[in-house]
């Protein structure tokens, strides 16, 4: 599913699918993750531990943490991960059931 | 385990050029830096991107070909996505790379640490649709990704170029909010002689700000009462300006107030550090060939106070001429010879430098944030909190870390420790120096148990390891 992005793509590269908070995303291969994900329009990437207000990517240079996932099971920085087909990708410590994409 | 003489840690322009200089002068050299390919953040991704997006972006980000052209001779083993945690003196250096964790001993080690954007805390800066103006300008570079409409706000020359390499790619950015005065550009004069000795850097900015004149974009300079407004994600900037309040609707901002020295490494090796008010930051003291007070360890480029990527790569060079002396691989003439030129450049790249942080001084209102702004992104404490520590006797960053866990979530204080110093500075009337900074001890970055368990290393060093995490 394609939203409305506040991101503009220069390039169109190869893509592939990934489950991001329970639904498909195509992404660029090898892309970074986190660019990936604010180009398809993900817009939160978790909530804080202390008051559950959203996040999203920050530095993009894996120095400040806002943009930890959940990715096959481990925690990480979104940042500085390559997109790779089939990664499973939630919000950290929330259940899919709770996820959407806003 | 691995071994090299020298281990650089970062392959931007400092640990680059440091490393091709080392490995000329026979030097066994192990790179490692955090990023997939080399450049640091600045001549991020540079030898894939160059061909594709060298148009916008320009030639000073195409440059940084030449550095990564330079680090595949023989002699350096460039170990990318190495994420290094540990580094103990003796020296042995731990990092995760593809989930393993793994070690390298050396006998020197330099720090190419590079910079950090300064924390800009100002009211909504945690929103999502907020990051920093150099994140911004990685997406454009490594990902071909811009926002399509954004507002630029704070100083700095940074901004003027990520607003001109905006205008490129085919979407301006809606503004920029400039927070400099017309008084600090006047406090600048002073430094004219050194700006005309650096004027290549000079003529740069005036042609970026015709750029960005002829492409229309809106500039709103003295802007103070900076905020980001917007209900779980950024919706509109505004702030006040000579006496009349403004607002942006948009759907990202990119903040930027200067860079500073990314002193992580150092800290955690206990290299002495120093407060340098023209640059508004805490260096690493260093000797003119990057050597600290510890043993056996350098740092150059930005992590030693900011000059910007040319001046990082000399200072590489001039260091790795140094640890190549103090390994006796060249005499002392040869080295002093070497490296004349060498600080000649430096001295030119320099020139310009205090004019310009004099005439973009960090945002006053991010300097001394409201009450309610958070300071810590992490644990979310906010400079209210951080002026009550100050009332309850806080005097320290360190302190502050019992008083309510700022500086103790993932980022380690990166992206609020100048503000905590500055707020408790201000708040007990005592200077940043003596306030200091928050005390850093490995991991540097998250380890996990499973990156630990998969990781080869000699018995005898098993206990020591285990205990680190």
């Amino acid at each position: 599913m394609k939203t409305v992005s506040p991101f503009l793509e220069l390039e169109d590269d190869d893509r592939v699918p990934v489950r991001f908070a329970g639904r498909t995303l195509d992404l660029p291969d090898g892309a970074n993750l986190a660019a990936a994900l604010l180009a398809a329009g993900v817009q939160v990437f978790r909530h804080t531990a202390v008051s559950g207000a959203p996040r999203a990517p920050f530095c993009m240079m894996g120095a400040c943490f806002e943009c930890l996932v959940e990715i096959d099971g481990v925690v990480r920085q979104a940042c500085m991960t390559d997109v790779r087909e089939g990664m499973e990708i939630s919000r950290p410590h929330e259940s899919e059931a709770e996820d959407a994409i806003e | 385990m691995r071994s090299s003489e020298l281990v650089i840690i970062g392959a931007g322009p400092a640990g680059m050029a440091a490393a091709a200089t080392a490995a000329a002068h026979g030097l066994s050299v192990t790179l490692l830096d955090e990023q997939p390919r080399a450049g640091g953040q600045i001549y991020r991704d540079v030898e894939r991107v160059a061909a594709k997006r060298g148009t916008i972006l320009g030639p000073d980000y195409t440059y940084g070909t030449t550095l990564v052209e330079g680090i595949g001779r023989g002699g350096i083993t460039h170990l990318a996505g190495a994420v290094v945690w540990a580094i103990e003196e003796g020296f042995r250096i731990s990092y995760t790379q593809d989930g393993v964790a793994a070690q390298v001993s050396a006998d020197r080690v330099l720090l190419a640490t590079g910079a950090l954007e300064r924390p800009m805390p100002i009211p909504g800066w945690t929103l999502p649709g907020v990051m920093t103006a150099g994140a911004g300008q990685i997406m454009m570079k490594q990902s071909g990704i811009l926002p399509r409409r954004a507002v630029l706000a704070g100083a700095g020359p940074l901004l003027y170029l990520v607003a001109a390499q905006m205008v490129r790619a085919g979407t301006p950015p809606l503004a920029l909010v400039e927070t400099q005065t017309r008084g600090d550009l006047l406090k600048a004069a002073r430094h004219a002689g050194g700006a005309l000795r650096g004027w290549p850097y000079l003529a740069k900015g005036m042609k970026l700000l015709a750029e960005l004149r002829r492409a229309g974009v809106p500039r709103f300079a003295g802007a103070s009462g900076l905020a980001v407004q917007g209900e779980g994600r950024a919706e509109a900037v505004a702030f006040r300006r000579g006496g009349t309040d403004h607002r942006i609707a948009c759907d990202t901002v990119l903040l930027h107030h200067g860079v500073v020295p990314n002193t992580q490494a150092a800290r955690s090796l206990d290299v002495p550090h120093r407060w340098d008010a023209g640059q508004a930051c805490f260096v690493p003291v260093v000797d003119d060939w990057g050597l600290t007070g510890v043993d056996g360890v350098s740092v150059a480029g930005d992590g030693a106070g900011i000059g910007g990527a040319k001046a990082a790569e000399l200072a590489g060079r001039i260091a790795a001429l140094g640890i190549a002396h103090a390994l006796g691989r060249i005499p002392r003439e040869r080295r002093d010879a070497q490296a004349v030129p060498l600080r000649r450049a430096l001295s030119r790249e320099l020139a310009a430098r205090p004019f310009i942080d004099a005439a973009y001084p960090p945002f006053a209102d991010a300097i001394s944030p409201a009450d309610a702004t958070i300071i810590c992104r992490c644990e979310e404490v906010t400079a209210g909190d951080i002026r009550g520590y100050a009332g309850l006797g806080c005097l320290g960053p360190n302190q502050a870390k019992a008083f309510g866990r700022s500086g103790m979530g993932p980022c380690q204080g990166r992206y609020c420790g100048l503000a905590v110093t500055s707020l408790l500075a201000e708040a007990n009337g005592r200077t940043m120096e003596d306030t200091g900074y928050y005390r850093i001890r490995p991991p540097l970055k998250p380890v996990t148990l499973g990156e630990l368990a998969a990781m080869e290393t000699p018995k005898t060093n098993t206990e020591k390891v285990e205990t680190g995490t």
